[in-house]
């Protein structure tokens, strides 16, 4: 995490358009620490931010807040829409609420943590990030996950890791069900490793060794005609 | 003996095939089925009524701006004729970097694919057009702002509806790195974006993107061709700059040959559906109208622009001028079971002609600098076959062509293109006979 500066930038969304705000996070050197006032739920919040930068929003955001986010780190004080960080390549976004459908959908990289529940599709097609949920996630969580790891302490919805490939699942409550060609594994030492770390980088209080692993059997990797029902 | 129209010849091997195979066979292409198309259509050409511009010294323009509505900086393409968004994984690195090159020759715009932007095709590219597809494999920002424009893609003509798939067989180390997937697996691609659903998440997306390139790039909505006329109004209304209409001609590097045969329809009937959405919305020629699917020729191009397009894009024609199914290979496609013309199992990866393959040695064989100029070759005879057909309308720029110039050869044709069946002034379902 880049070092915090002692001053703020501070902006009020009630007062300054949106396009304004993203126009000066994308600026080559800006300042390395802001405060968003009244998001009032507004969509693309803090986007496409390319830089060591820390920003705090005050409030709930809409759609794709922080999305394509590389190296800053994104607090939201509230709740965010659908699509929290989507294809997040570094960098480290936090809600401190819930989190709408999808959030970290196709996530390359970083860390995403959301404090509260997170609904369908979380980690979505994830292509590397971490995400940290600490409650419950809705419905097909990490469908056609592709890499990095998906924590949940709380409960999975119906069809956890449908059609997923090499992400890793880590769930602490209960899965009502598992998705096409997603397997419990063993939960071995390397994986309590790997999950102690996510949990201390998320600042989430959890004992890695409550939770359960789940990942791919790999069935659906070539296409095979007695896999057809599984489709 | 006697052959049976319902079980003829195609449909008793397929039947035969699927008892032997259990599976529904895929392959490359597009539509191969006989429909209605630009071949159908006639133009009228001048005479007493209308004259002439002469061939060799009155100008015929064929610039076009795509994207002026929202972006700052639109596309300004000498041509209106640009390179469809074809994968790398699809196709090797050489032939990506092959259809930069001539379209780069020729002033217009080529297209990336499902899989990422490669340095070999942006470099070859002065205007490179950067797809978002549901897979999103290789999506990142840096990308995003080094394009000149993104195209949204929704579906294709070849299976709208449907998502993709790359065999393993193509799945090499570096197109597995670039799509953050193992080696040799088949690779999925879905049929929906991850993170919106329908045409109000759309306009959400669409400003999203915005915000990240902060407004200077063109976005295109990329559409099948099906319920055209909603898809275009719906586009339009969530913000798109471009609309680009692929009719089921329109190829593909991997499809169920039943999705390709029996789903979407033909561009000539999508084309009128388009321009008559964008039409009632007072937004034709204000977002642009790019059509694909089955273009070949400058006459192609042509009644495509006369019907209202503002450009048009290539996918096949572009593989077989770069030298698909050259019939120099001969002896290496019969070895494949095929024959030069015929050759469709892009999706097998062992494409002789090093095109559609990510085999290194075949990869090896295709000369992207020689494949380049082909590439101009070709889109200049559409441009010269295009303007010819213009200046014989009577047209000094080839956006001056319009319905009025055409006729239809067949009571299907004028219906679909809704253009008067020649020397009648019948356009059935829009006036009596």
């Amino acid at each position: 995490m880049a070092a915090i500066a002692d001053t703020v930038e501070s902006v009020d969304l009630a007062d300054v358009s949106l396009r304004d705000l993203n126009q000066r996070l994308h600026e080559a050197s800006p300042a390395p620490r802001w405060h968003v006032a009244h998001p009032n739920g507004a969509h693309a919040v803090a986007v496409g931010i390319d830089a060591d930068i820390e920003v705090e929003v005050d409030g709930h955001v809409g759609y794709y807040c922080a999305g394509m986010n590389k190296r800053a780190t994104v607090r939201v004080r509230g709740n965010a829409g659908v699509g929290l960080a989507e294809n997040i390549m570094s960098g480290t976004v936090v809600v401190d609420g819930y989190a709408g459908q999808s959030c970290a959908a196709t996530g390359r990289g970083g860390l995403v943590v959301v404090r509260g529940d997170a609904s369908a599709r979380c980690g979505i097609s994830m292509k590397g990030v971490d995400l940290v949920v600490a409650g419950s996630v809705g419905h097909m969580g990490a469908f056609m996950a592709q890499k990095g790891c998906l924590v949940v302490c709380g409960d999975a919805g119906e069809a956890l890791g449908d059609s997923i490939y090499e992400a890793r699942l880590y769930v602490r409550g209960s899965v009502a069900s598992l998705g096409a060609d997603c397997v419990e594994k063993e939960l071995a030492d390397e994986h309590l490793t790997e999950l102690r770390a996510l949990l201390e980088r998320a600042d989430v209080p959890a004992d890695a060794a409550d939770f359960r692993r789940y990942g791919s059997a790999r069935r659906l990797y070539s296409f095979d005609v007695d896999n057809a029902g599984a489709y | 003996m006697r052959e049976s129209a319902t079980f003829d010849r195609n449909v008793i091997a397929e039947i035969q095939r699927a008892a032997r195979e259990g599976i529904y066979d895929i392959r490359g292409w597009g539509a191969k089925r006989r429909v209605p198309h630009f071949d159908d259509l006639l133009f009228l050409g001048a005479s007493v009524s209308r004259y002439p511009l002469e061939g060799y010294r009155e100008a015929c323009a064929t610039d076009v701006v795509l994207g002026d509505r929202h972006a700052s900086r639109p596309l300004e393409l000498k041509i209106p004729i640009t390179i469809a968004g074809m994968s790398f994984g699809a196709l090797s690195a050489p032939a990506k970097e092959a259809l930069g090159r001539g379209a780069t020759a020729m002033g217009t715009a080529t297209t990336t694919g499902d899989g990422g932007m490669t340095e070999e095709e942006r470099g070859h590219s002065e205007t490179l057009v950067y797809q978002l597809l549901p897979s999103r494999y290789g999506m990142n920002p840096d990308d995003l702002r080094r394009c000149d424009a993104i195209e949204i893609v929704v579906g294709q003509g070849a299976k709208p509806g449907g998502g993709g798939m790359l065999l393993g067989q193509k799945i090499s180390d570096r197109v597995a790195e670039m799509r953050d997937l193992p080696k040799g697996i088949d690779q999925r691609s879905a049929c929906r974006h991850p993170d919106w659903t329908g045409p109000d998440d759309l306009e959400i997306k669409i400003g999203e993107l915005r915000e990240i390139t902060d407004w200077e790039k063109p976005i295109f909505v990329k559409v099948g061709a099906s319920r055209t006329y909603y898809d275009v109004a719906l586009a339009v209304k969530a913000g798109a700059d471009v609309i680009v209409l692929d009719g089921m001609q329109g190829g593909t590097a991997a499809t169920q040959e039943v999705f390709i045969e029996h789903v979407g329809i033909p561009i000539l009937a999508a084309i009128p559906m388009a321009v008559e959405s964008l039409q009632e919305l007072d937004m034709h020629r204000k977002v642009q109208l790019v059509v694909s699917g089955g273009i070949r020729t400058g006459a192609d191009v042509a009644k495509a622009l006369a019907m209202g397009a503002d450009a048009v894009s290539l996918g096949v024609g572009a593989l077989i001028a770069l030298g698909d199914n050259a019939p120099e290979l001969a002896h290496e496609y019969a070895a494949l079971g095929t024959a030069p013309g015929f050759y469709d199992d892009w999706q097998a990866g062992r494409d002789p002609a090093g095109i559609s393959t990510q085999d290194d040695e075949l990869a090896a064989r295709f000369d992207p600098e020689l494949g380049g100029r082909r590439l101009a070759n070709y889109l200049r005879t559409l441009t010269l076959e295009t303007q010819t057909l213009a200046r014989a309308c009577g047209k000094s720029h080839v956006h001056n062509l319009e319905p009025e110039d055409l006729v239809a050869l067949t009571v299907e044709a004028a219906a679909m293109a809704r253009v008067p069946l020649a020397g009648t002034s019948w356009v059935p379902g829009a006036t009596s006979a």
